[in-house]
C-alpha cells in the first residue's frame, strides 16, 4: 500500500481571472491527521472539492488512494463532509443515512454504527429538518464515517458545535486515526488543528504556504521577559540579538532566540538600568506560525520571523 | 484492469442499490404523494365527475351522433382513453413538477454532493433517479387505471348499463401511451431541474413552457407559416397526437380534450415522444456528469 494517501502536484483552479487554488502541492500520509489550515476564502474547500472529484482542476494533478479523484473505486474508500451537510430534510437522520448506505452498497448495520459514533442514536428517528446546527453537522460526519473508509475528508467538522460537541468531535477524530483511518481536516481554528493534527498545511490566497509537522512548524522556543521600563529594554535586546528577533507583545518583551541566551540578555538589560521581573521560555503557538506565514505569502518555507508573530 | 465479468458484476450490484436508494427517498417524500393525489383528484373530476354531472343535467340532444356519446365515454370499456387523455396537459405538467423538484431540490439540499461522493458514477446515480421515477410513473398509471375502472363501473351501475371490460390491446396501448407521455414530461422536468439547479425556477419555467408557450405557439402557428412546422414538433403537440392515436377525442371536436390533437398519426407520434424522452434524459446525464458541483 502506498505511504501517501493524497498527493497533489501544482493543483490549480481558476474562475475566470480569479485563481481560487494556485499551484497547491500537498501530501497526506497514511494514518495521520492532516490539518488544512487557512482563513475563510483561502481555497480550502475548493481544494477538497477537487480531491473528491466534485470540481475539475484547471491544471495540475491529484492522486487519492492511488487513483484519480472522483473515480468510483476511490470514492468507495473515502468518506467526506464538505461545507454544509447534504441531506433530505423530510427524512429522519437514520433514513438519510440508509439512503446513502444504499448508494455505498452498505447494509443498515453500518448506519447504526455511524449513528452511535457521533452519539445521534437517540435522535435518529427525528426528521433532519428539526435538527440543530450541531446535530446536522454530526449527522454529516456520521455519513462520512459510513463503512469505515480509509480516508476521511472533513471540511470544518466542528462548525456549529458547542464547546462540548467540539471536544467530542476532536476525540472522535483522534480515535479514527488511532484505528488507522487517515483524516484530512480543514479548519480555520488554529487551536483545533494544533490539538488534533499531526501535520498541517497552511493555505492563504489559494497558495500552500507551509507544510510540515506541527512540532516542526512551531520550531524554536521563545523567551518572554517582564521588564521595566520596556522602552529602554527594546533597544538593548535588539542590539544584542538583532531587530528581527525582538518584539513587544502584551507589554512584555518577546525574543525569538534560544533560551540559552537568557543570562547574556538579562546581564545587558540590568547593565542598562532595566529592572527584570520575570524571564520564561515559551513555545511558539501554531497561531503565531500561522500569522507569520500568512502575513508574508511570498515566503514558501517554515519561517521564524517573530516580528510578524504579533496577533493581527 | 477490471475484467468484463467483474465489471458486469459490479454494475449488477451497484445499479439496484442506486435504484433502491432513489426509490427510498422518493417514496418517503410528501411532495410525491401530494402531486400523485392531485393528479388522481383532477383525473376523477375532469374525466368522470364533471362529464357525468353535465350528462345528468343535459336533456338528450336531438339528431344522430357520431362516435361515443357523453355517457359511453364514461363506461368501463373506455377507461384506457380516460387514463391517457389528461396526460398531455395537466398530467404532464404535474409529472414535470415532480421530476423538476426531484432533481432541482438536490442542489439546494446538497444531496447531489452527498450522492456524487458516495461511490457510483454520476451517470449511474442519475440512472437510479430515472429508474425510480419510471417505477413511480408506472405505479401512478396503473393506479389511475384501477381508480378509473372503479369510477366507470359505479357510473355503469348507476345508469343501468352493461359492464364491459376494456379490451386487452386497447388497455395495453392506452397505458403505454400514458406512460410514454408522462415519461417524456418527467424527462423534461429532470433536464430543467439540472439546468437551473433550483427547484422553483425549474418548475416555473416548465409550467410556463408546457402550459403557456406551447399553446401560444400553436395559436399563432396558423398566422405564421414557418411557426407551423415548429408548433407541430413541440413536445406537447406530439404528446397530444399520441393521446389521440389511442382514442382521446381531439380538442377540435365538440367536447374534445384540451391538449389532444391529430397532427401526427400513432406511429410518428410514438417515435417523436420516445425521441424527446431519450433526448431529455441524455441531455440531463451529460449536463450533470460534466458540470462542476461547486456549491
Amino acid at each position: 500500500m502506498p505511504e501517501h494517501v493524497v498527493t497533489t502536484q501544482a493543483l490549480t483552479r481558476r474562475y475566470g481571472e480569479r485563481v481560487a487554488v494556485d499551484g497547491v502541492s500537498l501530501t497526506v500520509r497514511r494514518g495521520e491527521i492532516y490539518g488544512f489550515l487557512g482563513p475563510n476564502g483561502a481555497g480550502k474547500t475548493t481544494t477538497l472539492r477537487m480531491l473528491l472529484g466534485l470540481i475539475r482542476p484547471t491544471s495540475g494533478r491529484a492522486t487519492v488512494l492511488g487513483g484519480p479523484p472522483g473515480s468510483p473505486e476511490v470514492l468507495r474508500r473515502v468518506g467526506s463532509l464538505v461545507e454544509t451537510p447534504g441531506f433530505y430534510p423530510y427524512l429522519s437522520g437514520r433514513e438519510n443515512l440508509r439512503v446513502l448506505a444504499r448508494y455505498r452498497g452498505l447494509d443498515d448495520r453500518a448506519v447504526e454504527a455511524a449513528l452511535y459514533q457521533v452519539d445521534l442514536t437517540s435522535r435518529a428517528r427525528d426528521r433532519y429538518r428539526s435538527y440543530s446546527l450541531g446535530m446536522r453537522q454530526r449527522l454529516g460526519v456520521a455519513a462520512a464515517l459510513l463503512g469505515q473508509p480509509d480516508l476521511l475528508i472533513l471540511d470544518e467538522p466542528t462548525n456549529g458545535l458547542d464547546p462540548a460537541g467540539m471536544a467530542d468531535m476532536r476525540d472522535l477524530i483522534r480515535s479514527l486515526a488511532a484505528v488507522g483511518q487517515t483524516v484530512l481536516l480543514s479548519s480555520h481554528l488554529l487551536g483545533e488543528v494544533e490539538q488534533v493534527c499531526d501535520r498541517v498545511g497552511v493555505i492563504a490566497g489559494g497558495r500552500l504556504l507551509v507544510e510540515g509537522a506541527v512540532a516542526e512548524l512551531r520550531g524554536s522556543r521563545n523567551l518572554v521577559l517582564r521588564v521595566d521600563p520596556l522602552s529602554a529594554a527594546v533597544p538593548v535586546a535588539r542590539r544584542l540579538l538583532g531587530a528581527a528577533q525582538v518584539s513587544v507583545q502584551d507589554d512584555q518583551l518577546r525574543v525569538a532566540a534560544d533560551p540559552a541566551c537568557a543570562p547574556d540578555l538579562v546581564r545587558a538589560l540590568v547593565a542598562a538600568q532595566v529592572d527584570v521581573h520575570e524571564v520564561r521560555p515559551v513555545d511558539r503557538s501554531l497561531e503565531e506560525v500561522f500569522f507569520a506565514v500568512t502575513a508574508s505569502p511570498e515566503k514558501s518555507g517554515p519561517t521564524t520571523t517573530p516580528e510578524l508573530a504579533e496577533k493581527g | 484492469m477490471t475484467s468484463p465479468i467483474a465489471m458486469t458484476r459490479a454494475v449488477a450490484t451497484v445499479v439496484p442499490g442506486v435504484v433502491r436508494a432513489e426509490l427510498r427517498r422518493l417514496l418517503r417524500w410528501p411532495v410525491l404523494w401530494l402531486l400523485s393525489g392531485t393528479w388522481m383528484v383532477l383525473n376523477l373530476t375532469f374525466a368522470y365527475l364533471f362529464p357525468y354531472l353535465t350528462y345528468r343535467n343535459e336533456s338528450e340532444p336531438a339528431g344522430p351522433r357520431s362516435g361515443a356519446g357523453p355517457l359511453e365515454r364514461l363506461l368501463p370499456d373506455q377507461v384506457p382513453v380516460a387514463v391517457v387523455e389528461g396526460m398531455p396537459m395537466f398530467g404532464g405538467a404535474l409529472v414535470l413538477i415532480l421530476a423538476a423538484l426531484a432533481v432541482g431540490s438536490g442542489y439546494g439540499w446538497g444531496t447531489w454532493k452527498s450522492v456524487f461522493t458516495a461511490g457510483p458514477r454520476r451517470a449511474t446515480a442519475l440512472a437510479g433517479t430515472f429508474a425510480a421515477l419510471a417505477v413511480v410513473l408506472t405505479a401512478l398509471v396503473a393506479a389511475t387505471f384501477v381508480v378509473d375502472l372503479a369510477a366507470s363501473t359505479a357510473i355503469a351501475l348507476a345508469e343501468d348499463r352493461a359492464i364491459v371490460a376494456p379490451g386487452g390491446l386497447a388497455t395495453a396501448k392506452g397505458l403505454a401511451a400514458a406512460l410514454l407521455i408522462s415519461g417524456m414530461w418527467a424527462a423534461a422536468g429532470t433536464l430543467l431541474g439540472a439546468l437551473t439547479r433550483a427547484p422553483a425556477l425549474a418548475v416555473g419555467l416548465g409550467l410556463v413552457w408546457s402550459l403557456v408557450v406551447e399553446n401560444l405557439l400553436r395559436g399563432v402557428a396558423g398566422l405564421l407559416g414557418p411557426l407551423k412546422t415548429v408548433a407541430e414538433v413541440l413536445p406537447g403537440t406530439v404528446a397530444g397526437s399520441l393521446a389521440a392515436a389511442v382514442g382521446a377525442p381531439p380538442f377540435s371536436d365538440p367536447n374534445g380534450t384540451p391538449g389532444v390533437n391529430t397532427v401526427w398519426a400513432g406511429g410518428p407520434a410514438t417515435l417523436l415522444t420516445v425521441t424527446y424522452l431519450v433526448a431529455f434524459s441524455l441531455a440531463t446525464v451529460t449536463l450533470v456528469a460534466r458540470r462542476d458541483l461547486a456549491s
